[in-house]
């Protein structure tokens, strides 16, 4: 029997809607700084063919090396390739790879580690073991090795950096299994005869999100320096592709000169990694149950 | 009796391994053998000092903790998958057993959400007859956890344990996480349910007032064991077995001061290695010669029944360890 009211139910707001959200975003400068930030790198990669006066490759050898002007915002490169557009279409080198790397680290690392959790005993055992062996090498290094053993590529370059990234968030969803395991709400439910795939679909995972979409945003600056380290290096994007650490790496030859080849790319890796930091840590703050933002 | 109760716990024992070491662990005893059992319609209030076992035995009889021995039947049959309609447990923590990130109406539909095979509109329809049954308003469903108060969050977990329509309820210290105006109030909810849908209710807690108030029988819990069982206001105003007297007396009063309490309080021994006979022994001020005999529960008068040889003039001597769960059955303790 219905009671009256229930016909069209009236849906309360969620807890983490984007109106709850952007109340508190407001609240902390940093933050929004770090969120505009973030959207305009979003902007960027979407719209850089729109956005940028020049074609990335365009090669104009009457123009090298040209000091910023109206023309060419931040200045040319040593073939007369437009720098503002190189930068534009960078992102989506730089940071769409820094996605696609934060992307697969956290789905594998979060399956892996809830999985782990749950299912304990030797498979446990086994995977941590063996996320000990990768956390105990440098991140970076592993991560040339790897690119070195590959061959290198943009993608293996992203393989690489992905694979390394993954012990951290098998770890941490590993950790939130096990204390949420013996949540009284996750007993209550194994009471009512849930299966582990329920509790995990359920309880565990949504329950378990939170810490990891904090730690995916910050790891998002760290992962674009990665990325950008290997491409310096050369282990990473390949010329002509642009990509930021690999234009800092080729302007870094006329830098005493030319200033504005290597600063534009710097600061463009520089305010992206910023930006992913500000947001992450305002995130953390607002999404840690300890400070009562839950 | 012709037919078999609606729960009976026989010979229950639970043991948790605490540590794995390279030398051997150590198991935690945790319950030693404990038998009862509820009707239909009964309650039976379980007390005890914090560490006793009485937690353990609720989740053991709900089947969250495994049994390392004994058996627990539902009107007769071992335990099966369709326990889980027949029996269900409310905890001490509202706040804790309820998910944050569902809205009420999931959980209060959780067991039949579990089970599958409900609309989503079923299953608003059947929270909110819940709902309202446990005293919330309709259009509470829609909310979250957190915008409840603790009494209503146990209102919600009581509507979600009533769902798949138990016979049983465990009650987990149901109280005791909430302030005294609301306890009355949920106690109050509690025996009106148990009227209107004949429920039994096993009562876990250490709160002698509300059990004395709520339970048709007490069972006495020590170290796991169960020390005294009766008819609660026999038990409650007359106990027999030491230890009940010494758990009664620590009830505070106007008439005893606490002074004299304290000096007879003590440490619950270790539950790590279990003492050789009366497990109150070492606490106990009446102890005596016999008291380092391992201690049966026997009939001492009418519907009592008592683990202490100075109340019972039973000792185990005389009977093998194995006979004695049928020995609590029998009229006269069946030895000397």
């Amino acid at each position: 029997m219905a009671v009256d009211g229930i016909a069209a139910p009236r849906r309360a707001a969620p807890r983490l809607g984007i109106g709850r959200l952007w109340y508190r975003v407001k609240g902390s400068p940093l933050t929004l700084i770090g969120a505009a930030i973030g959207l305009l790198v979003l902007i960027v990669i979407i719209a850089a063919p729109v956005l940028a006066p020049y074609p990335p490759d365009k090669i104009s050898l009457s123009a090298r090396l040209a000091a910023p002007s109206l023309q060419h915002f931040f200045g040319t490169d040593e073939v007369g390739r437009d720098l503002f557009s190189r930068v534009l279409f960078g992102a989506r080198a730089s940071c769409g790879i820094a996605f696609a790397i934060v992307i697969i680290s956290t789905v594998i690392g979060s399956i892996v580690g809830c999985l782990s959790g749950v299912i304990g005993g030797v498979v446990d055992t086994a995977i941590m073991r063996l996320m000990d062996v990768f956390l105990a090498l440098p991140a970076l290094i592993l991560a040339m090795a790897l690119a070195a053993a590959l061959g290198p590529s943009l993608f293996n370059a992203m393989l690489a950096v992905a694979v390394v990234r993954v012990p951290a968030y098998v770890r941490l969803a590993r950790g939130q299994t096990l204390s949420l395991r013996n949540r009284t709400y996750v007993k209550a439910s194994r009471s009512f005869g849930a299966s582990p795939g329920y509790l995990l679909r359920w309880h565990i995972l949504p329950n378990a999100l939170s810490p990891i979409i904090v730690q995916a945003t910050l790891d998002l600056g760290g992962t674009i320096l990665t990325a950008a380290a290997l491409s310096f290096i050369g282990l990473g994007a390949q010329p002509p592709t642009s990509e930021w650490g690999s234009m800092v790496s080729s302007g870094r030859n006329y830098f005493l000169d030319q200033w504005w080849y290597v600063t534009f790319p710097g600061l463009a890796i520089l305010v992206s990694a910023m930006g992913f930091n500000l947001l992450g840590d305002g995130l953390r703050d607002m999404l840690d149950p300890r400070l009562g933002g839950r | 009796m012709t037919e078999p109760p609606l729960l009976s716990v026989e010979d229950v024992e639970v043991r948790y391994r605490v540590t794995s070491g390279w030398f051997g662990g150590a198991d935690v005893h945790a319950v030693n053998g404990v038998s009862f059992s509820v009707a239909e319609g009964e309650t039976i209030g379980i007390v005890g000092e914090s560490g006793c076992g009485k937690s353990t035995l609720g989740q053991a009889i709900l089947g969250l903790t495994s049994v390392s021995a004994g058996s627990i039947k539902l009107r007769g049959t071992e335990r099966d998958h369709s326990r889980r309609t027949h029996m269900q447990i409310i905890f001490q923590d509202p706040q804790s057993s309820l998910d944050p990130r569902l809205p009420v109406w999931r959980l209060i539909t959780e067991p039949l959400h579990i089970r599958g095979g409900y609309a989503r509109k079923e299953l608003i329809d059947r929270a909110t007859e819940l709902a309202v049954s446990v005293g919330l308003r309709p259009e509470h469903v829609d909310r979250y956890p957190h915008e409840f108060s603790g009494g209503q969050r146990q209102r919600i977990a009581i509507a979600r344990a009533l769902a798949v329509e138990p016979a049983l309820l465990v009650l987990d210290e149901p109280t005791s996480a909430l302030d005294v105006s609301v306890q009355a109030q949920i106690v109050n909810l509690l025996l009106g349910l148990q009227a209107e849908r004949k429920l039994s209710y096993v009562l876990i807690s250490h709160d002698v007032s509300l059990v004395r108030h709520v339970a048709d029988r007490v069972a006495v819990m020590y170290l796991g064991q169960i020390v005294e069982e009766g008819p609660a206001l026999d038990v409650l105003d007359a106990p027999k077995h030491p230890y009940t007297r010494t758990l009664l007396d620590a009830v505070p009063s106007f008439e005893r001061p606490l002074a004299s309490i304290a000096a007879r309080a003590g440490e619950l021994p270790s539950n790590r290695t279990l003492p050789t006979g009366c497990f109150y022994r070492e606490r106990c001020p009446w102890a005596t010669t016999g008291c380092e005999l391992p201690q049966l529960l026997v009939p001492a008068d009418g519907l009592r029944a008592v683990r202490c040889h100075l109340v019972t003039g039973v000792n185990e001597t005389a009977i093998p360890r194995l006979a004695s769960p049928s020995a609590s059955l029998l009229p006269n303790g069946a030895g000397t």
